[in-house]
Formats: C-alpha cells, structure tokens, sequence
C-alpha cells in the first residue's frame, strides 16, 4: 500500500479530488457519469455508449472477480477514465483470465482510486454532469484545470462516428449459458439490419437468440442501402451521446417509418426515433446509469427493473400524440421510457433490454420484435 | 389495487421467546407489520408469548394476546376475535407452523379466516424437500444432486452421475452411523457397501457434497401483480457447511460477475412465482461451485427471515412493513419508498458501502458443547457493521461483537494470548469454528499463503485478499513506537482500512485517548454518510448513519434538543431483546416530550435499529470510539446509558470523562452500586444486609475470604452480565478453580465473594425513581430458590407467598435504596429472603431484563417513564406516582437453547444459559405457569407415565409432588431409592430400572418417549451424577420437558392441574389492563 502512486481528478468547476493511480497511467478527459450497477464493470468499460465519459462506479469495492472473455459489449474499452473508491488487487472469478487493474493497463484507461466517490456522486447530482480530468502524470491543479476547461464538450457532438463499425458485418453468436437458461431459438428465422450506432454485442446476441439473422451496418448507411438488404426488420441501436447532431441517422429512421419497416430501438435508437417523429429531447442533469431503474408498462401495468446508461432523454411534451404513444415510463421521474407508433409498426424503449450488464426483465422486447415482424407480415400478406 | 376493503381485522402470530435461530428479528418485523397494517385503518391483533418485545406493547396491535403460541391458544383467540385474515408470515418459523397446524385442525376453515402473505400449499410446497425439488425440477432450477440406491450397482450408477465428493447415509441406522464423505472411488465402495449392510432395509442416501462452496442468499418480494425485486444479495465468508446464521456473511454479494449474479436473479424469480408466494418477502439460498461456477439452489424461506431483517438493516428498505402492505392488497410502484420518499418502493436498492455481519456466540456458557460450526446455528446473537470498504467494515463488525475484540486482532485480548501454533492455525482453518477468522490473521501472520488458506479454509480468497490487506497494514503500523510520531496519512490509511483507535495504541505502545486526541488535532475524525438505498442518485432525508473516513460527512446537526440513546448491540445470553425494548422505549417517550433522539447500536435484529424508530439512527459499535466521534459530530444535550444493559453501563464512565453528558443517575452512583466496597458501605449505612461477602484480588485471597465468611460462597467477577463465570463452591477445590475463571473473565476487576443463602426466596424488584419520589414497578417472587439466576429462574408477578409485611419491608428498603443511591429513572433490585430475613443481594441502577414484563404485567411503560425523569419530568407530572398491583397472576419464564448443544447438562446455576422469556399471564397460579411453560416449549402432558428421581435431601419435598401426580391420573415412575421413599409414604408408584442395572432401563424408556415430564434434581454424588446427565440430556433430545428443582416440580403440578384437559383461556392484555387498580 506504500507503494501507491498519486493521482488527480479536477472538475471543470474547480473541485479536486486526490486519490491514487491505477490502471493505465496519464490524463482522461471526459464528463463524470456515475453508474449505480453493484456488478458489471467490464460490460460497463466495454459499453461504446461511454464513449467520452469518465466513470464512476458508486459500489465502493470493484475488480473483485476481474476480467474475462467474456463479459464484453463491444470490440473496445470505450470508457475515457474510471473512478472507484477501491480497486481489487486480486481477481476471484473461476472465468477471471486477468486484474481489472491489468485490464485498464491492456487498455490505456487510466483510472484513479481512494477517492470519496460518494462525495463526488453528489456534486454531480447537485451540479450536473461536467468535464473532468483522471491524471496521474501532471498533478498540477491548476494546469488540470485550465486543460480540462478547454476540453471538448458532449454537447452537440457526434460521437456515433467515434465508435461505429466501418464496415458490414454478419453477427451469428447468440446467448450462452453463462448468461441466461436458454430457450429453443425461435423458427421461422428472420433477417435484422442492425444499425451500429455504438452497439452493444449483447443486443446482437439477444437477436440472435430471438430468431434472427443478423446484419450490423455502420451508424451512417442510408436507408436505401439497407432496404437493398431487404430485411424483415431493422434494429436501431445505442449509441453515446447527444441524438441531436447525429442528423443523418434521424433521416434515415424518417424513411424506415414511412416505408412501414418493422422498426426496434434502443437507447439512443429510441431518442433518434423520437427525433425522426419532430419530437424534442433533452440533457438531463446527470443521466441514468444503473441496474436498478423502475420501469412501469403501462399496458400491462407491471414494472420491470431496467439497466439504463443515457444522459439525453424524450420530451414528453414535444410528442406528437397523434404519431406515438408513450408506452413506458420511468416510476422515479417519470421520464419517458418507451414509445409505440401509431401509423409504423415500430417501437422503442429508452433502457436496456439485453442487460449486460442488469436484470434481465426486459429481454422478452426481443421475442416482442419478432412477433411484431410476424404480424406486419400477416398484414402485408392481408394486403 | 390498492388495499383490499373486505379484510377489517388481520392476526399476526409472533415468533415466541428468544431461541436460538428466532431472536429479535421478529419482533423487528412484526412491529413493522403493526405498525403498516394499523397505518392502513386495519385492526390488528396479535398473539405472542414474548413480553420483551415492542411489538407485545399494548399499543402495537388493537389487540394484545401475550398467549403460548400452540395452536389450541391461538384457535382460541380465533374464536374470540373472528379476525378476517391471518397474516403468518412474519413470525418466523413458529407462526408459520403454527398456521400451517390452525389449517389442518380446520381452524381457520370454521371460522373463515383468509391465509394471506402464503397460502397453505405454498408454505407445504417450499417447506417440503420433496415437493420443493419437483418444483425447482419443473422449472429447471438445480439442485445439489441426490439419489437412493439399494444395490452397489445402483450406488455405482448414481455415482456417475453425482460424482464426487458425495455424501453418503444409510437409511434407518441408529443415529446416522455408517455414513461417510467420500472423496475417491474406493472410498465411495467401502462406505456404501458398509452402509448398505447396516441399513435396516438395505439402503443409502447418496448425495452431491457441496461442502465448501460459495454461498449466497437473495432477498426476493413480490406483489400480487407480479412485480418481483430483489432487495438484496448476501454473501457468505464462511462456505457452504457453516449455518448461514453462523457464518460471517457480506452484502452484496462480493464476488459474482454480473452475469453469474443475473443467472441467480432469474432462478430467484422463477422460485418465487413456482413456489407461487403471492406477496412479501421469500429468502433463498444458493450454492456456486468456486471451480466451475455451477449454480444450485439449496432452500427456500416463504417468509420473513433473519436474512430478511439484515438485508432491511443493509439497504435500508423495510421488508417487512412492505411485506404486510403487499399482503394487504398494495403493489410495490404504489408504496413509496420511505427513504427517499419520491420514488416508489418498486425497485432494486443499490448501496455504496459494504456490510458485514459477524455472529456472536456463547460456548462459554456451555462448556460441554462442540464449538465447531456445522449446519446446525449454534450463535445466539449478530452484530452489524457498515463501512466504505470490507476491511473497514469487517474491523467495525469485530469491534462490535464486544468480545474484547477491536478488530481483527492486534488488541490487548490478543496481545494477552500466546499465537497459535501451526498445526492449530491448521486444524481452525480446516474446521470452522467461531475463532476461524482471528486464525485467518494468524496464518497470514504466519506467513501462510492466501491460496494456502484457501485451500484449508475454503474461504473465498478475495476475502482472504483483503484480510492480508489488514494485516499487512497491521505489520506497516507496528513499525511506529509512538501514535503521535506516526504520519498523518499512514494513520488516515489505518481508520480507513478499519483501525479502532484501540488497536493502533496497541501497535504503536500508545493509549487509546492518544491516539484519538493526536487524531483529532490532525484533522482525521470519523465522517458520516447516510444509507439510502439509492448511492446518493437521489436525495434523502433519511437520518440513518454509518461512521467511515472519508472526505464529507453527511450527518447535519439540528440545533435542536437531542439525547443520545446508546443500543445494547448484539443479543447474547444475559442481554437481548429485554434492552432493546427499553432503548425503543425511550425513544417513543422523548418523541413525546419533544426531544430529538438519535439511537446508537449494533444489532441489525432490533426494533431500534429502524431508521423511524429515533431521529436519527447511527448504525455503529458501541465502543468508547465509536460513541465519542458521534458526541464529536452532533451537539448532543445528553446520553442515556441504563437502557441498553451493560454495555453502554460499561461506557459510561469513560464516556463522562470524556465529555459526554449521562443523564438519569449518575456514573458515581452506578459505580456506587457496582463497586463492593462503596455499596457496602452504603448498605450498612442504611442499616441493610447483604450476605457475608469480601472482594478478593487474587485467588489466594479468594481463599481466605471464603474461609472467613464460611462456606457455601458464590464466587464472581464484577461488572459482568448474566451471571457471566458466576459459580456456587461448596469448597476450596472448587473455589480455587472458580475464582481463577472469574479472574480471567474480568481482569481488571477484583473478584466478588458472597455467603450463599441456601433454600431462601429470591425476589427481584424494578422501581422507577425520580427526585422527590420512588414508585415500585413490581415485586417479583422467584419460584426457584436463591442460587439460580434471575434470568433462569421463573418468576411471579405478583409475590404468591410472601407476607404484607415482607412486602412492606422490601418496599421501605427499595425506597431507602433508591433515594441513597438519587436514582433518576430505573432501577432494579434483587433481595433474598432467608427464614424471614431481608438481604439485598444485587442492586442495579439502570432498566433491568425485567422491565419489559413488569410493564406489560402492570399496563405502564415503565422504560418509557424512566426516560422521561432522565430528561427533567418528575413522576408527579407524568402521573405515575402509585403503584399497581393486579389481580391477575403474571409468570415469566425462560427458554433454553440446550437442544441446540446435545451433551450439554441442563441444571440451573448462578450462570445464565436462557436465551429467551414468555409471559402467562392468568387469573389463577397454576394456568399462568401452565402458559408460561407451554410458551416456553414445554409439551405439557395431560396423562400418561411421569418419571420422578430426586436427590436424597429433596425425597420428603418429593411426596406430595408424586402424590398429587398420581391423583391427577399420571404414572409415576421412579428407581430404586425414590421409590422407595414414595412406597413407604403411599404414593403409587413403578419401579424402573436404573441405567444398565437391568432393561429396559429409565435411558430405553426416556428413549421410547414414554415419560410426559421428568422431575429429577441434582445429587452431589459424582457417580449418580454421571447418570442423571445421560437422563436429561436424552431427555432433551427427546424432547421431553424435565424439571431440576422441586419448586419447579411444585409449580409444574400447579401448572398440570391448570391444564388438565387442555383448556386455556385467553384474554386480550387490553383487557388485563383495563381491569387493573393501583394502590398507594
């Protein structure tokens, strides 16, 4: 414990946090979310949505069973910077291949520990998300500071094409049983364009599962290149960021509506869809990023417990009641959570149905997909 | 839905006396049910045998009926109050089997009552292990792997496909014998060919072993609309083989990844909906094989548990209260969540710190039980603790036991004993036991490996990752000689990890205050943050503290008028429930008067530790650090020390030098009643006796003393509960043996020696004093003679025996005493009445184990009251100025853990081994015992075989006991020498013989269960002695209810001749109360 080096986290307002390095050494760069999940940091790392984001986990002890394989969202750690309150020397995990501390090193996060994490959890809630730097080279408050305020900002930023494939890829791999008791895959199969707007690999393998095959395409193809794939349904991803510059895709989305392209979207797929439809959305004070988010349907009335990671969200007000209903709805602010459309067979939902990580409530959206596809097909067929 | 309108009167069954496996966790969520359903417009009532709880207070529930909890006194009260609903789900085990037997008696069919919470199937369906295996079958949940095979073939078969290690039993063999772990292949064919020969129809269990594994345990509710969350998960240090109750146990879980966390979170949701618990809180267990990560599912709880109230007490979201609301007709999404008050209770708590909880035990009150932890929960109570980090969590919970403990070693206790050796650190890691994790520091000490521990211990290294962390800090902070040399950021690193101030004087060759002081001038006190259930996403404004040392501190002071009540931390015989009653108690009167209170303990069990119990709750140690940095932090008026037994007692003076101001009597006096020398002098001032006694420094001295005052002498340590080391010697070998025991227990205290008062009446007395004034409470005769302590003995309220003007005697000395030693608040006596002399055997300025029954006894919150005196109202004010004496025969009794400890011998001493009380309460003597014992868990018998065996000196009292048996129809059965002595008085009687003289042999029979209720006291032989513990030991074990003494066997015939025939009748304490008259 002697041996710890120092570290530095200094906010764009002023406010200083020492602590100590670990992980990668150097200087992040990014706006402080807090995640409120006990369990799923890596997933979390992993999450392309962090992307521009210095996170801090608000479970104190993390790094517990390490990193493996496995548990990753995406072909890269995302996450600018970490902040924890203490950090496990020692991975204990029967699947753990290295240290979270090794991991964070592999991928250059730098990370800092032995802060009061959840003193720095109500400055935020107090002041709003804000520009933070993690440095453990330069400890110099000041030239911190002046560094961090000339720091791009996640405001009007596209960050899609910061983390989005390039290219098209087939994605084949579904659940396996360390994530879920499997159930029989669905037949007939059906064929998904999937749009990557940072996407989660775990949405692909929830397609997957579900019945589908799948195709990801980067964040800025255009509708016609994806009708050209002529899909059964297209997927609308996550993604990091403000929705608002990421203009091309709400353009997209307008045709998919209008052609009546079974549509599904996620996160930011939801915010872009809501966009495409002349709605507004919104910063919001510092976000949701948890694994313990009350969602209510209120079709059914029944709740479900949702993994969440967005800092932009729908404005209510600014719906078209006569394009969308609001399907679900956040039980702690009522923010919205979900929208069904009237004339487009199409829906989405702010949170995160393929978890990874948090409860798995949600995943039956999958399967709802799939059965929306199948019956605007009885309705084409209808004619 | 909101609440269901047809339901008007819901019963709620408690969980009876303090037991081990029941402690006060039942109080703590049956109050919470009260307090919702009646919140809600619902009039409750209430059946539980337990006076000492809050929730028994006459303005809980509408309806009070402390009764025995056997399902012929709760039919009646059924009977009685046609409620619509019964609500079994908060009582723990007893009231659910309790619910579960009103069923099948068509109880709850005659009268129309509504299982709600659970239904009958489901209790059967997770209760039953069979019927819980087909349905974890159904819906493809694992379980350990298991079979039966009646052929080596079979055996072989099953072999493949459990695979091993297996556990293999014989059916049908006399106590388990021929069964056997198997690790390998030849090992697996001897012991079940060896266990199919012995196996009376050729048969074995064989079953996956699991031993060793990685437990776990959710916390799960679920409303009617299918709403299910988890409240929380709980990982447990020690693996699977340690009773979780005795198991060293952290919330969350510490070492799942998400998805392994996620695959157990879907199981738990899939039980509950097949189990088909409709609403409220389940528990259910979980093994995880550590090597290949396979997920089993051990056991499911349909109810409220243990865990349960940890779990509430970790997250601060209150199981139980939305347990009964759920039960009543509410969803989750429409209950809001108390703590944060905007959001809903329809969700996942999240936390920001680590819990531990660490078991407290008392195998030094049982010196003949095995202290190896097993399956079976041997701990009798729990401390929690609540930190930023483990290690700083697990220092504060070892802290908080109070077992001398400061943390993880490094403290005087461990200075003041040798290291163990290798080989012994070896064998405790090999086999748990309740010393496991100080052997874990000593291994590492030792230069163990963590993967070395981990391979003896099991213990997941992640935890032994971080006990290394300790003590590898402990070796860095060892290299100071002096605290205040040390640097500031190595001491901050030390309180961070979870250093007391205790510990780093002991490394460091400092004092405690030093290193407090040193602390303070550098800026490193204690920071308080709240428990919120949310990590601070949501602003709170939920006063429910936890000290850590970190940067901010949450914790605001109001400015108002604030006393601090100090908790009595973790049950433990001598110290339970009774205290925690009285600390609520206090809280509830200063409420009333308008003053803010903040409560401090250690118990997550308790009714106090409820955040909306005080103003503010500190979930903290109760340690002279841990209170003074709360003093530090919060401008506090002052200090209430008598509620919380001894413990806060043991603060209080190093409390008052500190600054803290203790209100109620003072320090001085409490020191003037502990102290021999000064009570003494008080007593002889008063022109009061006590028995011959002296104090004596060393053993040697003890010696002489007894000599001088004569013997038979009771020899102890001062300043303990409970009777703690407490013995009667008849002689100087014993005397020596005893007082070298008592010097142990309390090193720094002299050693006390009385005269003991043979065949005298020992009555206690609570009084309540303010400073004009002196009321009793109540005058309480002990049923057993002087000799047995007041916890053990049964007692009555009021005196059956004693004479107006003993009475009037004990009141003039109680009053003398109370006014000498300026009690302000409670104060409890205990006198010995020997051929018509009045001793003073014990005085107590402070609430005593008595209160909570004497209260309920009398209808006066004396507890409540006393309060109120401490903080300035004067007894006149408060319109208690007469004292009560009902008409009604009140009896407390207690309930002992010796079936949880075979071997161990039941006799009564001056050392208390009760774990729990009950009250009867009756117009007559006889039924209030007959309730007492039948709540206590005696089967009293109404016919049959009665065996009698008494001491030679006790055969005269013996013959009108088995005269009277005999005429109320039962067989009495003796050997040889009460035989005889019966014969020759007249009284029917069989002979039986002695153990082995001939068979069958009084052994075959108790073993046959053919014996109702044995009567057999204690013979100073050795030899008889030797049999009369085989007698009662497998007398326990069979259940079957043995009195050690003849005044119990007199009140015990009382008591049969109440309830011949079974008939109870029961009356509401409501109803007790309004009938009471008070007299001057």
């Amino acid at each position: 414990m002697t041996d710890r080096r120092k570290a530095v986290l200094v906010f764009e307002d002023g406010v200083v946090h020492e602590g100590f390095a670990f992980g990668a050494k150097g200087e992040a760069y990014g706006e402080v979310v807090f995640n409120t999940a006990m369990s799923g940091y890596q997933e979390i790392l992993t999450d392309p949505s962090y992307r521009g984001q210095l996170v801090l986990m608000t479970y104190p002890l993390i790094g517990n069973y390490g990193v493996n394989p496995e548990d990753v969202e995406s072909r890269a750690v995302h996450t600018q910077g970490f902040i924890v309150r203490e950090f496990s020397r020692v991975a204990s995990s029967h699947r753990a291949t290295a240290t979270l501390d090794e991991y964070l090193k592999e991928h250059h996060v730098v990370g800092i520990e032995g802060v009061d994490t959840r003193d720095i959890v109500m400055h935020v809630r107090a002041r709003g998300a804000m520009r933070a730097v993690i440095s453990s080279d330069d400890l110099d408050h000041d030239s911190l500071l002046r560094k961090v305020r000339k720091s791009p900002s996640l405001d009007g930023r596209d960050c899609v094409r910061e983390v989005t494939r390039w290219a098209v890829e087939e994605w084949t791999e579904g659940f396996d049983d360390s994530f879920v008791k499997r159930a029989p895959v669905p037949e007939p199969r059906f064929k998904v364009v999937a749009y990557d707007f940072g996407i989660k690999n775990n949405i692909l393998r929830g397609l997957v599962e579900s019945g589908f095959d799948v195709t990801v395409v980067p964040g800025h193809s255009t509708a016609a290149e994806v009708l050209a794939l002529k899909p059964d349904g297209v997927f609308l991803s996550n993604g990091p960021g403000d929705p608002e510059p990421v203009s091309y895709a709400v353009e997209t989305i307008r045709t998919f509506l209008g052609e009546r392209v079974p549509t599904f979207g996620i996160c930011l797929g939801h915010q872009l869809t809501a966009l495409a439809l002349g709605a507004k959305t919104y910063k919001m004070k510092f976000g949701h990023h948890g694994a313990n988010q009350p969602v209510i349907d209120l079709t059914t009335g029944k709740t479900e417990i949702t993994s969440q990671n967005h800092s932009f969200a729908v404005d209510p007000d600014s719906l078209d009641l006569s394009m969308a209903r609001i399907s679900h709805k956040n039980l702690n602010d009522d923010t919205v959570e979900g929208l069904e459309l009237i004339e487009s067979p199409c829906f989405t939902v702010q949170y995160h149905p393929e978890a990874a990580p948090g409860p798995h409530d949600a995943l039956y959206l999958f399967a709802r997909f799939r059965k929306l596809i199948e019956e605007s097909k009885v309705e084409v067929a209808a004619g | 839905m909101p609440r269901r309108d047809d339901i008007e009167k819901v019963l709620i069954i408690g969980s009876g006396p303090i037991v081990i496996g029941q402690a006060c966790e039942f109080d703590y969520s049956g109050t919470q049910a009260c307090k919702a359903l009646r919140e809600e417009g619902y009039e409750v009532v209430l059946v539980n045998s337990n006076p000492a709880t809050i929730m028994t207070d006459p303005e809980t529930a509408a309806r009070t009926y402390v009764e025995p909890i056997v399902a012929e006194a709760v039919a009646k009260v059924i009977e009685k109050e046609r409620p619509d609903a019964l609500l079994p789900t908060l009582g723990g085990q007893t009231a659910l089997n309790t619910a579960i037997k009103l069923v099948d008696m068509g109880v709850l069919e005659k009268f129309g009552v509504e299982m709600i919470g659970a239904r009958y199937d489901v209790i059967k369906k997770a209760e039953d292990r069979e019927l819980f295996r087909d349905a974890m079958e159904k819906i493809g949940v694992e379980m350990p792997r298991n079979a039966i095979a009646y052929t080596m073939d079979e055996a072989l078969e099953a072999r493949d496909k459990i695979g091993l290690p297996c556990v293999i039993r014989p059916s049908f063999t006399m106590g388990g014998s021929g069964g056997g772990i198997a690790y390998n292949v030849d090992e697996f064919e001897r012991i079940v060919s060896n266990g199919l020969a012995l196996s009376l129809n050729s048969e074995v269990l064989i079953d996956e072993s699991i031993i060793g594994w990685k437990e776990y345990e959710l916390e799960v509710m679920r409303d009617h609309k299918d709403n299910v969350v988890i409240v929380c998960s709980i990982e447990n240090l020690d693996p699977m083989g340690v009773h979780t109750g005795d198991s060293i146990t952290v919330a969350p879980a510490q070492t799942l990844t998400d998805r392994e966390y996620q695959k157990m979170r879907d199981a738990a949701l899939a039980i509950i909906r097949e189990i088909g618990v409709e609403t409220g809180g389940s528990n259910i267990q979980f093994a995880i094989c550590p090597k290949t990560g396979r997920m089993t599912v051990i056991e499911m709880n349909p109810r409220v548990s243990r865990s349960s109230a940890l779990a509430s007490k970790a997250t601060g979201f209150p199981i139980a209260k939305i347990a009964a609301k759920l039960a009543m007709g509410y969803s989750l999404d429409e209950i809001p969540n108390d703590i944060t008050e905007k959001t809903p209770a329809c969700f996942e708590p999240t936390i920001d710190y680590c819990v531990v909880k660490v078991p407290r035990f008392a195998f030094e009150k049982f010196p003949g039980a095995d202290p190896t932890l097993t399956t079976a929960m041997k701990s009798v109570g729990e401390t929690m603790a609540i930190g930023r980090t483990f290690k700083e969590a697990l220092q504060k919970a070892l802290r908080g036991l109070e077992t001398k403990r400061f943390g993880l070693g490094a403290d005087p206790e461990d200075r003041a004993k040798p290291a163990p050796s290798l080989a012994d650190i070896r064998k405790s890691l090999l086999k748990p036991n309740c010393e496991r994790i100080f052997d874990v520091r000593h291994a590492l000490r030792a230069g163990m490996t963590v993967d070395l521990i981990h391979e003896l211990s099991r213990i997941d290294r992640w935890f032994l990752e971080n006990l290394r962390e300790i003590v590898a800090f402990e070796g860095d902070l060892s290299r100071y000689s002096d605290p205040t040399t040390m640097p500031p950021e190595v001491l901050r690193e030390a309180k961070r990890l979870g250093f007391s101030d205790v510990q780093i004087a002991t490394l460091t060759g400092g004092d405690e205050e030093v290193v407090r002081l040193h602390r303070r001038a550098l800026g490193i006190r204690a920071a308080f943050k709240k428990v919120d259930t949310c990590a601070a996403e949501f602003a709170s404004a939920t006063p429910y503290f936890y000290s850590t040392f970190e940067r901010s501190t949450e914790a605001t002071d109001s400015g108002a008028r604030k006393v601090m009540i100090l908790g009595g931390g973790p049950n433990r015989i001598g110290q339970g429930i009774e205290f925690d009653y009285c600390c609520v108690q206090a809280a509830i009167g200063l409420k009333e008067m308008g003053i803010e209170t903040i409560m401090v303990n250690s118990n997550p069990e308790t009714v106090s530790t409820d955040f909306d119990t005080s103003d503010q709750l500190f979930f903290e140690p109760l340690t002279r650090e841990d209170v003074l940095a709360i003093h530090d932090a919060q401008q506090i008026d002052g200090c209430i020390v008598q509620f919380g037994g001894q413990t806060p007692l043991n603060l209080a003076r190093a409390l008052e030098q500190a600054g803290v101001t203790i209100i109620g009597t003072s320090p001085d006096s409490i020191d003037a009643a502990e102290d021999r020398d000064r009570f003494q002098r008080l007593l002889k001032h008063l022109d009061l006796r006590q028995p011959a006694n002296d104090t004596a420094n060393t053993v040697d001295e003890a010696v002489a003393v007894a000599e001088r005052i004569g013997y038979p002498v009771v020899v102890r340590p001062s300043y303990v509960l409970g009777g703690r080391a407490m013995e009667i010697v008849y002689d100087t070998e014993s005397l020596r043996k005893f007082a070298a025991v008592a010097a142990d227990v309390a090193p720094d205290a002299p050693i006390l020696i009385d005269k003991f008062l043979e065949n005298a009446i020992e009555v206690d007395v609570d009084a309540i004093a303010d400073a004009e004034r002196v009321v009793l409470g109540g005058v309480m005769e002990h049923i057993e003679e002087a000799g047995i302590h007041s916890g053990d003995s049964t007692c009555v309220l009021p005196p059956y025996t004693l004479s107006d003007e003993l009475i009037d005697e004990i009141r003039r000395q109680t009053h003398a005493l109370a006014k000498a030693l300026d009690v302000r608040g409670l104060m409890n006596i205990q006198f010995a009445i020997q051929r018509g002399t009045i001793y003073v055997l014990e005085v107590n300025p402070r609430a005593s184990r008595t209160v909570p029954f004497v209260s309920k006894a009398i209808g006066v919150p004396l507890a409540r009251i006393a309060a109120k005196v401490m903080a300035g109202m004067t007894l006149a004010e408060l319109g208690f100025t007469e004292e009560v004496w009902p008409r009604h025969v009140s009896v407390k009794a207690p309930a002992f853990p010796f079936n949880k400890f075979p071997g161990q011998d039941i006799l009564l001493g001056p050392e208390m081994k009760s774990t729990g009380e009950v009250m009867g309460i009756d117009s007559d003597l006889g039924s209030a015992v007959a309730k007492a014992f039948l709540g206590a868990g005696l089967d009293l018998p109404t016919g049959g075989k009665v065996f009698v065996s008494v001491r030679d000196e006790d055969k005269e009292h013996a013959v009108p006991i088995a005269r009277r048996l005999a005429e109320l129809g039962f067989e009495v059965v003796s050997t040889e020498g009460t035989h005889d002595a019966l014969v020759a008085a007249d009284v029917p009687v069989t002979r039986v013989h002695k153990i082995e003289v001939g068979r069958p042999d009084v052994l075959d029979l108790i073993k046959n269960r053919e014996f109702g209720l044995i009567v057999n006291t204690p013979s100073a032989d050795p030899e008889v002695r030797e049999d009369e513990v085989k007698i009662r030991t497998a007398a326990v074990q069979h259940g079957i209810p043995s009195i050690t003494t003849i005044a119990g066997a007199k009140a015990c015939v009382l008591a049969l001749e109440a309830y011949k025939g079974k008939r109870i009748e029961v009356k509401a304490l409501q109803d007790y109360h309004a009938a009471l008259v008070s007299v001057t």
